[in-house]
């Protein structure tokens, strides 16, 4: 390689890398290392190394095994899946909707419109509509139907978070969806398939980049939302966000906040690498 | 095949059997009102090729989408081998289809692709295993089984959509423009192949193109279309050589349309003076006489003294093999081409600017159109 090209190689390459290093790898690792420390007499971070933060995490103590950091990973996990499939259940049919229909900006405009608002106005919202005497509970007794207990309740915090992450996948998936070519579906059904066959072999491959990029797009903050679970469960329903969110605010023990978030970070990764494993080459294309 | 004789008869083909598609009065309308199809009735036979010819928006793509079930005729019937089609779905009907843009999967490799069909028929995977293998040698395709669509060039893709379809063994094989964003040179070379192909597999094919080169070449019989109606029904020499109306001659090649009236017998009035015809002619109507450029014969000295009419030598466009003479006789243009061969016998010789010629227009040549201008 001569010098000029080689300059010219820094000069591309060189601006991405140092966003990367700086916003992302150095924190990364400044999280890293924080997560073997220790709290400090002042809420400080100080050392020596241990790994108390990770067995604290796992519930491995000298007491004996206590899940309970990993019983709320579990829940954590069970509602990033949850809101996933719900999200994909009702944004998947959505998408098509609007993209084969005669109003398809007046229907994105809707998918967008409630970004326009604050997402914790949209989440206080919901507690008018869950509320003891809110919206819902105004309308059965009205009916002279028996009250629900809805708030504060884990169903808010399920309810609220598909409601935020269901435009995460509508969007890039509509963006797949736009862009089916219709004839491989005409071809499908010209070679014996019927209507369930030929949108399995034809349509839905072609909408998969944009499905995979909208679970991501979900899966992933939904599994470490706070904010959702603080409001609609008032303190109550306990994710590992809150978990992590204690411990850089109120409990001020940045050592285990680390670790938690760190112990996430990796499981979402190792899911990240299976999947890309599994779909090869064209599966990490899509990922990017 | 007898009026096929009274032509040329360059090629000898297979006689072709009974009818295998069988549409009457066929119409479609589309939402906007646009009639695309309007009262259309004809027969494909068996082991035909036949070719739907016509411009864009004359209806042969949605005649081809009615034959392959993706579309409904809002009236008329349609029978494909013996069987009213109504209802049908695509995938209940005998025939497969080459798209445009032949629409391969493209998440799929060439085997999957070819294998598709067969896969949703259920077809043991032995036997598919071998009827694909037929397929992809048959378009001489077999080393591509593994790739992509996407690593393909355009002329392979045809090759694949082509064994996608054949690997069904359909009665019918339908196609529209399959060679369309071919180059020219590539295009000519499947055009041979696709006719060697449809020979020696007996598979009747319906073939729709906006290219009339490639419809001569190619078919069996001609479909004409224009705005929703089959202009012309016939085997191509006919087509060509006699034209039913002034669209189906201008469309086919060049032609010369020369405005016409009753004057005798078989001796119509032109604005380049009295021309006889070979078919006799009614009083009081009158007609469209259509000339091809080459039928016309040029020479310095006058050959014949019948049809023979003085032009000048408005314009000479040298193609190669021929050269083309825009002439003018009393304020009417003809065409007319010459082989350029450079022997200078009358009939054959080259003409200058501005030169007056005699142009001989045989009786024999002149199509009487009975259409009014």
């Amino acid at each position: 390689m001569n010098r000029p090209s080689w300059r010219r190689l820094l000069a591309t390459v060189a601006p991405g890398a140092f966003w990367l290093v700086v916003f992302s790898l150095l924190p990364t690792l400044l999280i890293l290392y924080a997560s073997f420390l220790q709290r400090g007499p002042h809420g400080w971070l100080s050392g020596p190394l241990t790994l108390a933060n990770y067995a604290r995490f796992f519930g491995i103590s000298s007491s004996g095994f206590d899940p309970l950091y990993l019983n709320i990973l579990g829940r954590s996990f069970l509602l990033g899946v949850v809101t996933t499939v719900a999200v994909v259940l009702l944004g998947y049919p959505f998408a098509f909707f609007i993209a084969r229909s005669r109003h398809k900006n007046l229907l994105l405009l809707l998918v967008v419109l409630p970004f326009w608002t604050n997402f914790l106005i949209r989440v206080y919202a919901w507690i008018v509509i869950f509320q003891r005497r809110g919206v819902i509970n105004a309308f059965l007794s009205y009916l002279h139907l028996p009250t629900l207990h809805l708030y504060p309740s884990w169903t808010a915090v399920y309810v609220g978070t598909i409601y935020t992450y269901l435009p995460f996948l509508i969007l890039p998936l509509y963006a797949s969806v736009e862009k089916v070519d219709w004839t491989l579906l005409e071809a499908a059904y010209d070679l014996g398939a019927g209507r369930v066959r030929g949108f399995w072999h034809a349509v839905f491959p072609q909408t998969l980049p944009g499905l995979v990029a909208g679970v991501l797009l979900v899966f992933i903050p939904a599994l470490g939302t706070f904010v959702i679970s603080d409001l609609l469960g008032a303190g109550k329903a306990i994710l590992i966000g809150n978990v992590i969110q204690q411990q850089f605010g109120g409990s001020r023990d940045w050592a285990f906040g680390s670790a938690a978030a760190f112990v996430l970070m990796a499981l979402v990764l190792l899911g990240l690498w299976l999947y890309a494993r599994r779909a090869g080459e064209s599966g990490m294309g899509e990922l990017l | 095949m007898e009026q096929r004789r009274l032509f040329k008869g360059k090629r000898t083909r297979t006689p072709v059997g009974d009818a295998i598609v069988r549409l009457s009065g066929v119409s479609k309308r589309y939402a906007g009102g646009t009639l695309a199809l309007n009262d259309v009735s004809f027969e494909v036979r068996a082991g035909e090729f036949f070719s739907l010819l016509g411009p864009s928006g004359c209806g042969k793509t949605t005649l081809l989408r009615i034959l392959a079930g993706f579309e409904e005729p809002d009236s008329g019937r349609v029978e494909i081998a013996g069987a009213d089609a109504r209802g049908l779905p695509p995938y209940r009907r005998p025939v497969n289809m080459v798209f445009q843009n032949y629409a391969l999967f493209p998440h799929m490799n060439v085997f999957a692709n070819v294998a598709f069909g067969l896969r949703m028929k259920q077809v043991p995977e032995d036997e598919l295993r071998q009827r694909v293998a037929w397929a992809l040698e048959l378009v001489d395709i077999e080393q591509l089984a593994q790739r992509r669509p996407h690593e393909l060039s355009g002329g392979q893709r045809q090759r694949v959509a082509l064994a996608r379809a054949l690997v069904n063994e359909p009665e019918v094989l339908l196609l529209d423009e399959p060679l369309g964003a071919l180059d020219y040179k590539l295009r000519k070379q499947l055009q041979v192949e696709l006719m060697n192909l449809q020979e020696e597999l007996g598979i009747t094919f319906v073939y729709v193109t906006h290219d009339q080169e490639e419809a001569l070449v190619m078919s069996d019989r001609i479909a004409v279309m224009r705005a929703g109606r089959i202009e012309q029904l016939d085997f191509p020499e006919a087509i060509y050589e006699r034209p039913a109306t002034a669209f189906v001659a201008q469309f086919l090649g060049t032609s010369n349309l020369i405005q016409a009236a009753y004057a005798g017998e078989r001796l119509l009035q032109t604005p380049l003076g009295k021309l006889r015809v070979a078919r006799p002619v009614k009083i009081g109507e009158r007609y469209l006489i259509s000339i091809r450029p080459e039928k016309i014969r040029l020479s310095r000295e006058p050959i014949h003294h019948e049809n023979t009419v003085r032009v000048r030598v408005d314009d000479i466009i040298y193609t190669g093999a021929e050269n083309q003479y825009l002439l003018e006789a009393a304020g009417t243009e003809l065409v007319a081409y010459t082989l350029n061969s450079d022997i200078q016998e009358p009939g054959f010789e080259e003409f200058d600017y501005d030169e007056y010629v005699y142009a001989h227009l045989p009786a024999e040549n002149l199509v009487v159109i009975d259409e009014p201008a």
